[in-house]
């Protein structure tokens, strides 16, 4: 692949070993989303200013304490894209205006959660992506409004228990389609990661911080504590979320789509199904085999349409 | 300085202009819209040295405009009624990351039913989120009081974002002579925005808007806010004395009329004091004791001078132009709150609630509502507060109800 020859990221070995991101923040063990700020965090580096919306991650800055060694911004949950804008458009009138040097400049990096990203705050990501507004949006996909409990959120998987699905066959709906919407806009660059896969994560973190406009990053969040797992299995899980096809890492850029990592034998889903609290129903006390074939056959789907593409 | 005849919209636009404001986070709404319009016209024209960004919503529009102001711009925005009550999130949000900037309000009656005229129950809805609020009676006042505005919300004492209100209608799209000073003479007044400490760059790292837990930290910024609210007080003082030598025109934070000798006066905010003036220059022709206590500044609350306006007073007609269902008129029970228990101070508050939606309030109705509250000061009784309406008005309203009721039966059938 071409990117491979331009990135510095091609193995595990050339990940920075620094961390930036400080340690001792209230999130839970294990929490994927964490994971992937701090890998995240490390490549963007500190000349950065984080716009947040109400989620986890704004535990982050609690008085009188950050991880960051740059900036923070806490919005609302419905407006940290606009408060980007904010942020850039105050950050250029005085760079225009030599009031600031170019190299006191920030990246402008919005940080919120699924509920955020997909829901309350779309439309002021519609209309900062519509802009063209320069700046990054890392999403933690962690498939609910966690912060509050673990409700559904439109990004929540079909079948899933929620602290608002709690039927036998889970959550009813299924999860929305962020990429494509993001896609639809035909913005700089839109790239799903997750933290197990550090290397594409790096990658596409690289990328997204060389290009210019609007840049959205959604990174699967495994969620101990929402997901009902013992921490310890983040990695696996996160792994089996690829493994399956559950998760697509792909990016679209220039108006094209990319697999960067497709699973050369898929795993069946319900390997990564079975590991965690949230889909137990599904298993016990009888296997439900329509709601179970139903998440299959969505994989399938996907995949092949992927391939019919690519052929 | 030249003199135009020019609206009180394109007057607050003036006053955006002429303090040099740098970013507009705007979104269209009546009626504010004729702000963000002349400003754009400005901009496009190269007459404007600033960046207009049309955001979603105003939602939005006021994130982005606390942001760009915790970044170290000037900051200008304006909204109206549903639109101020859409932000409203943002509204209550700004303040505590103590990043100054302006926003006008134009005053227009909250859903439902819908309506486009004034009143003031959406501005008093942000009464209590720590912006500082300058209400303006004319066209001349709105230039000014932006001005005013962004030199107290601005000062170091202060660091608050304040909001300047006008009358939709009655000042947004009425015609008066304002004088327009220069941009030089201005800058003598108002210098360039000093973001102090707050301002993202690389190198200074700040966090603003995070969380504290307990509810012990929590208060001490509040009690921060509002002590700084407070001490707006002081510094309107200052800001308002160096604005007359500087411009000529005095705005005092509690303006009176004919107050002076009254035994009566009337108490209200808005373009509407227009009218009572002139009833009171009626009713002291017909002999009558009675003047005029307009607040202009009703955040930071001006206890003290409204206590000196009022001491001795027999009575006072407080006229809201909002209402607080189930309670009455908010200007009435904020007074009441300042008065009571002090020296000398009117027995009698009579409660008005009238204007909502634009309605007008008729010369007649002034002089009745002086002619109640003298009788209630015979009497040592306060009235139970009174909703102006006429019984004309309550006819027109029967009759629009029969055409409602008749075309429903229409339907039916
Ligand atoms: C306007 C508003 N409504 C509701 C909330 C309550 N709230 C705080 S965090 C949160 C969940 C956010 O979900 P998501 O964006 O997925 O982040 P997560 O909690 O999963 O980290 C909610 C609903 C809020 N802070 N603001
Ligand atoms: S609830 Fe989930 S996303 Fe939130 S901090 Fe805990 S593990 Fe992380
Ligand atoms: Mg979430």
């Amino acid at each position: 692949m071409k990117d491979e020859a331009i990135t510095v990221y091609k193995h595990m070995k050339d990940l920075p070993s620094s961390r930036l991101l400080g340690t001792g923040t209230p999130m839970c063990a294990g929490c994927g989303g964490l994971l992937a700020v701090h890998q995240a965090y490390d490549i963007l580096g500190e000349k950065t200013v984080f716009v947040n919306a109400a989620g986890c991650m704004t535990l982050l800055a609690v008085y009188p304490y950050t991880p960051f060694r740059g900036s923070w911004l806490y919005t609302a949950m419905a407006s940290a894209p606009a408060g980007a804008q904010g942020v850039r458009d105050a950050l250029d009138i005085q760079l225009a205006k030599g009031r600031i040097q170019p190299e006191e400049d920030l990246q402008v990096v919005v940080l919120t959660g699924d509920g955020a990203a997909y829901g309350m705050g779309l439309s002021s990501t519609s209309s900062a992506i519509e802009h063209g507004l320069d700046f990054i949006y890392l999403c933690y996909d962690n498939e609910g409004y966690a912060n509050t409990g673990q409700q559904s959120s439109p990004a929540t998987p079909h079948g899933a228990k929620t602290a608002t699905s709690t039927g036998a066959q889970g959550f009813g709906g299924h999860k929305k389609d962020l990429f494509a919407i993001w896609a639809a806009h035909r913005p700089a660059y839109v790239a799903t990661v997750i933290a197990t896969e550090p290397v594409d994560l790096a990658r596409k973190i690289e990328k997204a911080k060389n290009l210019k406009g609007p840049r959205l990053i959604i990174a699967l969040s495994p969620c101990p504590t929402g997901w009902d797992f013992d921490p310890q299995e983040t990695v696996e899980i996160g792994r089996l979320a690829v493994k399956t096809g559950m998760w697509p890492l792909k990016e679209y850029e220039n108006g094209r789509v990319t697999h960067t990592k497709v699973p050369p034998q898929r795993a069946p889903v319900e390997e990564y199904l079975e590991r965690q609290g949230r889909f137990a129903h599904l298993f016990k006390p009888e296997r439900n085999e329509a709601v179970l074939a139903e998440i299959q056959a969505g994989v399938d789907e996907y995949w092949a349409e992927v391939e019919k593409i690519n052929d | 300085m030249t003199r135009a005849l020019i609206t009180g919209n394109a007057a607050a636009a003036w006053g955006a202009r002429l303090a040099g404001a740098e970013y507009v986070p705007a979104f269209p709404i009546t009626p504010q819209t004729e702000i963000i319009e002349t400003l754009a016209g400005w901009i496009d024209a190269g007459e404007m040295d600033c960046r207009l960004v049309t955001l979603e919503s105003e939602h939005s529009m006021l994130t982005a405009a606390g942001a760009a102001a915790s970044t170290g711009v000037r900051v200008f925005s304006a909204t109206s009624s549903q639109g101020l009550l859409y932000g409203m999130e943002m509204i209550y949000a700004a303040p505590g990351n103590r990043a100054p900037f302006v926003l006008v309000n134009v005053s227009r009656g909250i859903q439902t039913p819908v309506t486009l005229e004034p009143d003031h129950n959406d501005v008093l809805a942000t009464r209590d989120s720590g912006f500082l609020q300058l209400h303006c009676a004319t066209c001349q006042e709105v230039l000014d009081s932006t001005l005013i505005a962004y030199r107290l919300a601005e000062d170091h004492r202060v660091r608050l974002p304040a909001l300047v209100n006008l009358d939709g209608f009655y000042l947004s799209f009425t015609r008066e002579p304002v004088d327009i000073p220069a941009r030089t003479e201005v800058e003598k007044f108002l210098p360039p925005f000093n973001p102090e400490t707050t301002r993202f760059h690389a190198g200074e790292p700040v966090s603003q808007g995070v969380v504290v837990l307990g509810g012990a930290y929590y208060s001490y910024f509040r009690y921060e806010q509002h002590l700084a609210a407070q001490r707006a007080l002081e510094v309107y003082a200052e800001v308002a004395a160096e604005f007359e030598q500087e411009f000529g025109r005095r705005y005092d934070a509690v303006e009176t009329y004919r107050s002076e000798d009254a035994e009566i006066v009337f108490f209200m905010i808005g373009s509407f004091s227009t009218k009572a003036k002139d009833a009171v220059d009626r009713l002291r022709e017909a002999g009558q004791a009675v003047g005029l206590v307009r607040p202009r500044l009703l955040r930071p609350y001006p206890a003290e001078a409204l206590r000196r306006a009022l001491a001795g007073k027999q009575g006072v007609v407080v006229i809201d132009q909002n209402l607080s269902m189930g309670m009455g008129g908010v200007l009435h029970g904020e007074l009441a709150g300042a008065l009571y228990g002090q020296p000398g101070m009117p027995p009698v508050l009579a409660s008005f609630i009238g204007g909502l939606g634009g309605r007008d309030i008729a010369a007649e109705e002034f002089y009745e509502m002086v002619e109640v509250t003298r009788k209630a000061c015979q009497e040592g009784v306060t009235p139970p507060p009174r909703l102006l309406y006429t019984a004309d008005e309550l006819r027109q309203m029967r009759k629009l109800q029969a055409v409602a009721h008749a075309e429903r039966r229409e339907d039916a059938a």
